[in-house]
């Protein structure tokens, strides 16, 4: 009964014609939980216009005596939910049921006080919207690098992509409003497209449950989530403006919202970014600006028992690529690793040449549900997302403004869901996903393309199911089948076909027509079968204590470079090759989290342990030597891997004013099969920040952070020698040797200011890198050729109306 | 009335998905076949040395591009000591028929690029004898002058935006490099 407490009550009525006669009606009802059908104890009834009072019993039921015939108002309460109003029909009925609800969170966001999390024994960690408005002009990654083991891997300042637990791309799902993203993600370096200012909260899940959104979460899962608007009539909006000394740029992000009382709702969001160069702190960094444009419209219907969402987006990404990587050979990257400072040095500029990047990526969704009484809620989503990536790079002649790689990746999925929440101590969440893909390599690049043309088709089921065995104790289980079918075209070269790789012998029967010249069309196809499944365990204790264990199993497919990439890869001066051979990855992981959630001293504690076998990854296997010179030939293999670390979050109230916080991450991957580290993890690495906000005083904030990354000194040694013509000697190629520890500081500050009745100003002054530190990131691509970025001023100015 | 409404609604939005959803799919979605050639592809770099009818032939030749069999080296002959030979360099895409000619697009950018010569035979000096429009060598002809017997290697690499003018050497020129191959040569 004591789960009534969160019951919350809706309202019903009664009515009967003015023309009074008898005042002896007796209106009889009874309060009834919609969802599993038992009876509510405790809601109040108010006959509003007669000033009359009603409780309901033990059974629900409750009375109502001497009514007349006439229109009467009544208002149901029930503990910690909004009181609502509606008038019935007494004449033609004294007796009724009224079903209550206890699902109101989801449909206001006033009282989403309890737990957020997506489900009960789930390890996870959120940024909220005020983190999120500190990040308006940078990038998802960059926003996430504020939670303990999420690092980024990222090419430059701008093209960053996050990483949780040291893995990446393909092995993170990026949720984006119940969407997965589809966008190129397998490339390293391709950011996600997506706009983090029309996220109203970012969830990244660490532990397994995962399995609603696919089998392949190997690292995690990114869950970027819209606010749910209260019910009720309203105009509001609020306008971002940012603006940065470094790179000279900023942002401007409005947004405006239209609620009904009805339920329905609308919201229009834009965004527009620009930067120019950015800067390391000895000189500029050429051609490393962003122009950003983004917006989103979202528009749906929110009522208890059925309502609907559309949301489109549009995100149209140009991200200036520092001219000086580049490079035409190995020789070239030699001279760039032994210089200290980018080989090309220009004045700063708005202006965005090669090599650059742009994209656009579209993604629309509806979804509509409709809730049964004593069953459940039904879910159906249709979602589609469309995604152009053009690369350009320096070419000669007629080709200079032609991209080398176009890709377009159109992705359309139905899922069906079911959430059953019939049962008091279970809920059982339950659905089929059937996606198609198409990959489209545009002609007329004039280069054979990085991946090829293929169709990819999945489909899944999935169950799971939450179980409270007892007030303090709650376990989960999932488990999840998916079934993929790849099918490529794509032309090889018949030395590769025939010798280098054997594949004539090892699939003939992807042959697909004559020999060409020294091309063989080829039709590759691939069909996997994916049985992922999830445990968790919840366990409350006093003093705000709470344990999670979890265990996952994730089976990833292999992505298209995994199996198709093939050719020069110019920032890294090496030859890129995917094999047909490479099967699918195959993790086991353990993740546990001890947390205290109290708002004087909070911690989190979460070890963890990843076993992947057939873990791929791109090593170098050689060297070829081409017209360009040489170049060493990175190739995917399988290894046996396993990741193990410990995430720690700390903090602590000192006195009102005053708070600390503070976060450790420690993480090492091995290459079980070689025995040796694995290569790309991030380093140790270790964060503090002391706070001081003075909430009368205009809730001015002052706080002032600190980040330090160790060196990373656990790498696969993979450095090379190769013959250098001009100095006609060998010279060491060192590729693999990282750069040492960093430090950076930071000042954030922000005060409140209110005007007319409703409206506030927000003003925020940052400094970021405030000493100007000169430092090289081991997880930037970019590391061989310049520093990060140094000091940065930033100026935000946000209004609410 | 509010209920009937939003399944139209939903019915609405729907149909606007799936119009959408076709036509994307249908746009200018027919190259099923699309199979670039490699239109920068050099396969071929052929320096040629000529002293009246002492014709020499550097040739580095690489039909499948990267990837595939390796480049193969081949010299026609050797240089004879103590001679001046007139040199042209040529850069071919032989994977087209007739042959692409990219030594063009090279002189039509010649601002941008510039061949360097190296070699470590005893003596041997090349030096160029074009220039782009801004009056800076630019190497596709060039003039090689032999001293005494050896042998050695000769290395000619094609820079893309270099600093120019530079101090002849590749390595403090930068830009990113396109053609490098080492022939081995012998003066006798």
């Amino acid at each position: 009964m004591q789960r009534l407490i969160f019951l919350c009550a809706i309202l019903y009525c009664i009515s009967t014609d003015t023309t009074a006669q008898d005042c002896n009606i007796t209106f009889k009802g009874r309060i009834i939980d919609f969802h599993d059908k038992t009876p509510i104890f405790g809601a109040s009834i108010v006959v509003l216009n007669l000033n009359r009072y009603a409780t309901s019993n033990i059974d629900g039921v409750f009375k109502i005596n001497n009514l007349c015939k006439g229109k009467i108002i009544i208002e149901v309460k029930h503990i910690s939910c909004e009181t609502k109003q509606i008038t019935i029909d007494i004449d033609k009925k004294i007796n009724k049921d009224i079903y209550l609800e206890h699902h109101l969170e989801e449909l206001n966001e006033v009282i989403l006080k309890a737990n957020t999390k997506t489900e009960q024994s789930s390890i996870e960690q959120s940024i909220k919207k005020a983190v999120i408005e500190q990040f308006t002009d940078k990038s998802l990654g960059d926003a996430l690098k504020t939670i303990s083991g999420v690092s980024a891997l990222s090419t430059g300042n701008s093209i960053v992509k996050p990483m949780i637990h040291g893995l990446h791309s393909s092995r993170l799902l990026i949720i984006n409003n119940n969407v997965r993203m589809y966008d190129q993600e397998w490339g390293d370096e391709h950011a996600p497209n997506i706009d983090i200012n029309a996220s109203d909260r970012i969830d990244v899940i660490k532990g397994a449950n995962t399995l609603k959104y696919g089998s392949d979460a190997i690292g995690g899962l990114i869950l970027l989530r819209p606010k749910k608007y209260a019910i009720k009539d309203s105009l509001f909006g609020s306008t971002l403006a940012s603006f940065n000394s470094n790179g000279l740029g900023g942002n401007l992000n409005s947004e405006i919202i239209k609620t009904y009382n009805s339920g329905y709702y609308t919201k229009i969001q834009m965004n527009y970014r620009q930067f120019g160069d950015f800067q390391a702190p000895n000189y500029n960094l050429t051609n490393s600006g962003i122009k950003s444009l983004n917006g989103s419209v979202q528009f749906g219907y929110n009522s208890f028992e059925k309502g609907f969402d559309a949301y489109y987006s549009y995100v149209n990404n140009q991200f200036g690529i520092l001219q000086s990587s580049h490079i035409g050979n190995v020789n070239d990257l030699v001279n760039a690793i032994n210089s200290q400072q980018p080989r090309v040095l220009e004045d700063f500029s708005y202006t965005i040449n090669v090599p650059k990047q742009s994209i656009v990526h579209h993604l629309g969704k509806i979804e509509a549900y409709k809730r049964y009484k004593g069953f459940g809620k039904l879910t159906v989503q249709y979602d589609f997302q469309i995604n152009r990536r053009k690369e350009f790079d320096l070419r000669r002649g007629d080709l200079k403004n032609t991209p080398v790689i176009d890709l377009r990746l159109f992705t359309t999925s139905i899922q069906p869901n079911l959430q059953i929440d019939y049962f008091d101590d279970l809920k059982i969440n339950t659905g089929l996903l059937f996606r198609y893909q198409q990959n489209d390599a545009i002609s007329g690049t004039g280069t054979s393309p990085l991946i090829p043309d293929f169709d990819k088709f999945d489909a899944g089921i999935y169950a799971i199911g939450n179980y409270n065995l007892s007030e303090t104790t709650e376990i989960s289980a999932g488990f999840r089948y998916d079934f993929s079918d790849i099918n490529a075209r794509k032309e090889y070269n018949v030395t590769d076909w025939q010798e280098t790789y054997n594949y004539d012998e090892l699939f003939p029967e992807f042959e697909n027509g004559e020999i060409m010249g020294t091309d063989i069309p080829t039709n590759p196809r691939f069909t996997y079968h994916n049985i992922s499944a999830s445990l968790g365990l919840s366990k409350k204790f006093d003093n705000n204590m709470q344990l999670l264990a979890n265990y996952g199993l994730a089976s990833r497919v292999p992505n298209p470079s995994e199996l198709f990439s093939d050719g020069l890869h110019h920032s890294a001066a090496r030859i890129e090759t995917g094999l047909l051979t490479i099967s699918k990855e195959i993790a086991n992981k353990f993740v546990l989290s001890l947390e205290k959630n109290n708002s004087d001293f909070g911690f989190i504690i979460s070890p963890y342990y990843k076993h992947i076998a057939g873990f791929i990854q791109l090593i170098p296997i050689g060297i070829t030597t081409t017209i360009r010179g040489a170049f060493p030939v990175w190739e995917y293999n399988q290894v046996k891997a396993q990741i193990f670390g410990i995430d720690i979050d700390v903090n602590k109230k000192i006195s009102d004013n005053f708070s600390y916080s503070g976060s450790l991450s420690l993480l090492q991957g091995d290459n079980l099969t070689d025995d040796i580290p694995l290569i790309h993890m991030p380093a140790a690495n270790f964060s503090n920040r002391v706070s001081y906000v003075n909430a009368n005083l205009n809730q001015l904030t002052i706080s002032l952070s600190q980040k330090t990354s160790l060196q990373q000194k656990r790498y696969p040694d993979y450095n090379f020698f190769t013959y250098n013509a001009t100095l006609q000697e060998n010279v060491f190629v060192d590729i693999s040797s990282t750069p040492s520890n960093y430090s950076l500081f930071g000042l954030h500050t922000s005060a409140v200011f209110k005007f007319f009745n409703k409206g506030s100003l927000k003003l925020e002054f940052n400094i970021e890198n405030m000493f100007n530190v000169s430092y090289r990131e081991h997880l930037n691509r970019l590391r061989y050729f310049t520093d990060d970025l140094g000091r940065n001023y930033n100026l935000k100015l946000k209004i609410n109306y | 009335m509010k209920i009937t409404n939003t399944i139209k609604i939903t019915r609405l939005l729907a149909l606007l998905f799936i119009s959408v959803l076709t036509f994307t799919a249908c746009s200018d979605d027919d190259d099923d076949h699309d199979h670039d050639s490699e239109e920068e592809l050099i396969t071929t770099v052929r320096y040629t040395l000529t002293n009246s009818n002492d014709i020499v032939t550097l040739t580095f030749s690489d039909p499948d591009g990267e990837g595939g069999n390796d480049g193969t080296y081949a010299v026609s002959g050797n240089l004879t000591a103590n001679m001046t030979y007139t040199g042209i360099v040529e850069l071919l895409n032989e994977t087209e028929s007739p042959a692409e000619d990219i030594t063009e697009e090279v002189k039509a950018e010649a601002d941008e690029h510039e061949f360097f010569y190296t070699s470590d035979v005893s003596g041997l000096a090349i030096a160029k004898t074009d220039t782009d429009g801004n009056g800076n060598p630019l190497g596709v002809e060039t003039s090689l002058t032999t001293a005494t017997a050896g042998s050695g290697t000769l290395t000619v690499i094609l820079k893309h935006e270099p600093t120019k003018p530079n101090d002849g050497s590749s390595t403090s020129a930068g830009g990113s490099t396109d053609v490098e191959v080492i022939f081995n040569i012998t003066v006798q």
